[in-house]
């Protein structure tokens, strides 16, 4: 097969979940990654650097002096409606709040991958899911919403790579892929994009009119800002904002149901928890319990209608987290007391067990 | 040697009073006025225009670009 | 001769700029940095650029610059242009890019990327404004501060066991191998000003010839934080200041 043949197929490897990210990356058309180094997310940007694609398809990749600069780079080529991404792990993305809030307030695109590691603090590099609430309840200043991708596989890896960059240009809004450093550094079959050519800059003044690549003549400079002084102009932006996490809220909601038509309990569970739980129903159920699997695939907007249509019908809802228990609120919030609502979490970078999951599901809801 | 003569055009609704062109007016030309501008400023004018040589030194330090220099060669 | 004679479309020899619009700038009467946007108008001009320039205005006084200067511009968080710069400059080459930053923006908060993208040797131009405080937040110490200078948060002058030396960034970036081009210069008279002038031009010419980084350095007054009139604080400027920052350049290759 000739390279060009090769460009335009799917492509089958065996890879670890940050190698997906980078591949995706490359082949989906991204013009720019910059990022820092950490533990357990580097893979991302030694892929990237071993695979040179500013050789092939123009995309820079530059490891940056600090997350702060990492993001504040995508600030920059996102405001040229350049396609650009950063990743780290969880104390790299807490450094990274700054740089999001402005995005979101200067309204630009673009793609954030947190490989999350166990904290507060330095923490550990084992794998956690607790920068949810950082996530999707804004971890930054301000009033604002990122749609949040959670992958529980090498292929959503990848693929959530390219939906994310999608989305963030449809929103005009930084979109996250939140994964956890089992997902990051797993390996497993994934089918690579097909490759899309990079945007010229034609493509580019057509798709983001508002992009800053020289004033053209006759038409009015553009601004890249988050900058607005005057109360009344300013809330006007906050309402635009909020009307779009609503479009987001209404079009974009994202999940998989696993032998939930019959169930009487649901455990709901993203990420590294949700392939644990998976597990843990396929057990429950060989014991004749019916459980089932609800596996929030965006964290933001929450998929509470789903939720929401099951309490007629179940028992309770156990969700599990690698964390003390974070997104259980919105499972609450989402089921408005209609059923008993229970969490079971491990924190420190313990993954939890399917039997401890089955175990929890007996001992808080079956009893 | 020849010589000229200028005159420059204040932008007085643009000018801040800072009094820099006056200052940096090699021929004494400029002084701010005793009139302000809708903001309050006494702008900068031509207190004694015949003294202009129309060098733009006035122009060249004003923070606010509002000093336009006109300049002929008259022998 | 008189003064309307003189007046007449083909005698001018100084108007402002176009690249420049009508906007009145929100800057204090006096201030330096309506020069500094004036010349870079006035280069952007002459080298016929506007459609190849792109702006980074950072946090500070200068965080309008955007409404001023009739080019594309990118806002940046505190002290981070130089990163903004970097990734503009690296996915569009054949654009002019500049950062624009004070002292506190550039030498306190934004002193790692202000370092490292002059350490990657990025083909952008950096235009520092030094004035000594922090102008927009009210005339608090800035990492530039002189020695015994009075601001709002060094009341009593500034004391070097409690705040540490006036920080000469210039000196640091100069010595960097990504920098080619260092150098310092002021707008308080007609001299310093065409001086000043061609500097920012060479470093916007520096930035399209693959040579690295150039810097700007430019001493300037903040009258009302300083707490003079615009003509005392050039004055105190040239006393006080070009003794810990001089003139001239540091670097040029």
């Amino acid at each position: 097969m000739s390279n060009s043949q090769k460009q335009h197929k799917e492509e089958v490897r065996l890879m670890k979940g940050n190698e997906a990210i980078a591949h995706a990356a490359i082949r989906c058309g991204c013009d720019g990654y910059f990022g820092y180094p950490i533990t357990p997310q580097s893979e991302i940007l030694e892929t990237l650097v071993e695979l040179e694609p500013w050789k092939t398809t123009g995309m820079v990749v530059l490891q940056a002096e600090s997350e702060t600069a990492s993001i504040n780079m995508v600030y920059g080529a996102a405001g040229c409606g350049k396609k650009a991404m950063t990743s780290s792990s969880s104390p790299g993305v807490s450094l990274m709040q700054e740089g999001i809030s402005y995005m979101v307030g200067a309204e630009l695109p673009g793609v954030i991958v947190n490989v999350m590691r166990g904290g507060p603090g330095l923490g550990t590099i084992q794998p956690s899911q607790a920068d949810y609430f950082q996530t999707v309840k804004g971890g930054g200043h301000g009033d604002y919403k990122m749609i949040t991708l959670a992958p529980a596989s090498v292929q959503e890896m990848a693929d959530f790579t390219v939906l994310a960059f999608d989305l963030a240009f449809k929103y005009r809004n930084p979109t996250m892929v939140l994964a956890d450093g089992i997902i990051g550094q797993m390996m497993e079959k994934v089918v690579l994009p097909p490759f899309q050519p990079r945007w010229t800059e034609e493509e580019i003044r057509k798709n983001t009119p508002w992009a800053t690549l020289g004033k053209q003549k006759n038409s009015k400079p553009n601004v890249i800002t988050s900058l607005e002084l005057r109360s009344e102009e300013m809330e006007k932006i906050n309402l635009r904002l909020q009307s779009r996490y609503r479009e987001m809220e209404k079009n974009e909601v994202r999940y998989e149901e696993i032998m939930c038509e019959d169930a009487e309990y649901i455990i709901v569970a993203f990420g590294t928890t949700a392939r644990v739980s998976q597990k843990a129903v396929e057990l429950a159920r060989a014991e004749g319990i019916k459980a089932g699997l609800l596996r929030p695939i965006t964290l933001f907007p929450y998929p509470s209608e789903i939720l929401m249509s099951y309490t007629s019908r179940i028992k309770g809802i156990l969700t599990v987290e690698m964390s003390a228990g974070q997104m259980v609120e919105d499972v609450k919030l989402s089921v408005c007391g209609k059923v008993p609502v229970e969490f079971y979490g491990r924190m420190g970078g313990i993954v939890p067990s399917p039997n401890e999951v089955l175990d929890a599901l007996k001992e808080k809801l079956i009893k | 040697m020849a010589k000229f003569k200028g005159a420059v055009v204040v932008n007085t609704e643009r000018c801040k009073g800072c009094d820099l062109c006056v200052v940096a007016c090699p021929s004494s030309v400029l002084a701010l006025s005793t009139e302000a501008n809708s903001k309050g400023f006494n702008f900068s004018h031509m207190e004694e225009p015949e003294n202009c040589i129309g060098c733009s030194a006035c122009a060249y330090v004003c923070p606010d670009a509002c000093i336009t220099v006109y300049k002929v060669k008259v022998e | 001769m008189n003064v309307t004679d003189i007046i007449n479309p083909s005698n001018l020899v100084y108007d402002k700029t176009s690249v420049m619009n009508d906007t009145p700038m929100h800057y204090c009467p006096g201030c330096s940095h309506g020069v500094v946007h004036k010349l870079i108008a006035e280069i952007i001009e002459e080298m016929d650029i506007q459609d190849k320039t792109i702006g980074i205005a950072p946090v500070g006084c200068a965080v309008f610059a955007y409404k001023y200067l009739d080019i594309d511009w990118q806002q940046a968080a505190h002290g981070r242009a130089p990163a903004l710069a970097t990734a503009i400059k690296r996915l569009l080459p054949d654009r002019y890019v500049f950062t624009y930053q004070g002292d506190g923006d550039l030498a306190a908060i934004g002193t790692a990327e202000t370092i490292h993208a002059c350490n990657r040797g990025e083909n952008i131009a950096i235009i520092f404004i030094n004035n000594g405080i922090y102008g927009m937040t009210g005339g608090q110490m800035a990492p530039t501060t002189l020695e015994g200078m009075k601001s709002s948060t060094s009341p009593h002058g500034r004391e070097i066991p409690l705040n540490g030396y006036p920080l000469n960034i210039t000196n640091l970036l100069a010595q960097m191998d990504g920098t080619c081009y260092v150098t310092r210069q002021a707008v308080h008279t007609v001299a310093s000003v065409r001086k000043c002038k061609k500097a920012i031009q060479k470093a916007f010419e520096n930035s399209m010839q693959n040579k690295g980084t150039s810097v700007v350095e430019i001493v300037s007054t903040c009258n009302s934080g300083w707490k003079m009139t615009p003509d005392e604080s050039n004055k105190w400027m040239v006393e006080n200041m070009f003794p810990e920052y001089p003139m001239g350049d540091l670097k040029n290759i």
